[in-house]
């Protein structure tokens, strides 16, 4: 009860470990980053164990995931995209698996982590930029400049340049603001869960609270599973836009 | 105390934000099912676009739910 509903977003040492004054200790966050990149595996080494000609359960799980972000690539930058579909697949899976792993009870959510957040929106924007550059050279700063007269291009330059730049923050921060809204809420509702039911005559009531729990568990499915999607979405964009620049594909 | 008190109003202060994202949610699947009811063909089509719109409303309000967080929790 006197939980604070930040807590479980704690990061604990479990194997403690210092290198050249830097904390580099095995955490319950690493612990829960190697768990969802082994169920990552597993999953999909399951899939593709036995393949057939007319897919099982797993294999055709496994073919619609290939299957839909394909499509969702295919959909965003075009079939010159499709360069890039490793790349966003293993962002949509790290993503979708920790997000889904966390909603587990008592499990420890890795989105929820800022800087893991962070980590990966710097991965994107860093490939936006060295694909751009790397496909038109200097072109890639024509993306800075949109077709305008002169008299407004200076204040639109700094406006372009600073939304790009924002995309870094507003990317790991949906991300991780969503995962940490979520379980706090979660966190909040089994407090109100616990008070009531030490409250003597007033315990049945506890039955609200605790009906409320499963309605916003059933809405954090979908977030987490919308949020892994929007930030796959958004990284084949920014994609798009450094393979094409302003003009459509 | 009135430390306490001034963070557990700025707190709630900062929550407002969320209003912003109803309102928002509600205009992007308003404006989806008004648009997907006169042209039903099209709308499945336009779910990537309903998902992304709906994604960006509601982050705009987190970032105001987690400025509270931070100022409750820190």
């Amino acid at each position: 009860m006197a939980m604070s509903p930040m807590e479980q977003f704690e990061v604990k040492p479990i194997v403690p470990l210092h290198l050249g004054g830097y904390d580099v200790s095995f955490t319950n966050q690493s612990l829960f980053m190697c768990l969802v990149v082994a169920a990552v595996t597993l999953f999909f080494a399951l899939a593709v164990s036995r393949p057939k000609l007319v897919p099982g359960k797993m294999q055709s799980m496994g073919e619609i995931s290939y299957e839909f972000v394909a499509n969702m690539i295919r959909s965003t930058s075009g079939d010159a995209g499709l360069v890039f579909f490793p790349f966003v697949f293993t962002i949509f899976f790290f993503v979708l698996f920790s997000n889904f792993l966390g909603l587990i009870p008592g499990a420890f959510t890795v989105t929820s982590q800022i800087v893991v957040t962070f980590a990966l929106a710097a991965l994107v924007i860093c490939t936006v930029v060295l694909v751009g550059f790397a496909r038109h050279g200097f072109g890639f700063l024509k993306l800075f400049v949109p077709k305008a007269p002169w008299y407004i291009l200076w204040l639109l330059v700094p406006i372009e340049v600073i939304s790009f730049l924002t995309r870094l923050v507003s990317l790991s921060v949906r991300l991780f603001a969503n995962m940490l809204a979520g379980h706090t809420m979660l966190q909040v509702f089994a407090g109100f869960v616990v008070a009531l039911g030490a409250a003597g005559l007033l315990a049945p009531l506890a039955v609200a609270p605790m009906l409320m729990i499963v309605f916003i568990g059933a809405l954090e499915m979908l977030v987490a599973f919308l949020q892994a999607y929007v930030f796959a979405v958004l990284t084949c964009i920014y994609l798009n836009e450094a393979l094409h620049l302003h003009d459509h594909h | 105390m009135e430390l306490a008190a001034a963070k557990m109003i700025g707190a709630g202060l900062a929550c407002i934000a969320l209003a912003g994202a109803g309102n928002g949610i509600g205009i992007v699947f308003g404006n989806y099912l008004s648009g997907a009811l006169r042209n039903p063909g099209a709308a499945s089509s336009q779910t990537t676009n309903l998902l992304l719109g709906f994604a960006l409303c509601e982050a705009t309000g987190l970032y105001g739910l987690v400025i509270a967080l931070i100022i409750l929790f820190t």
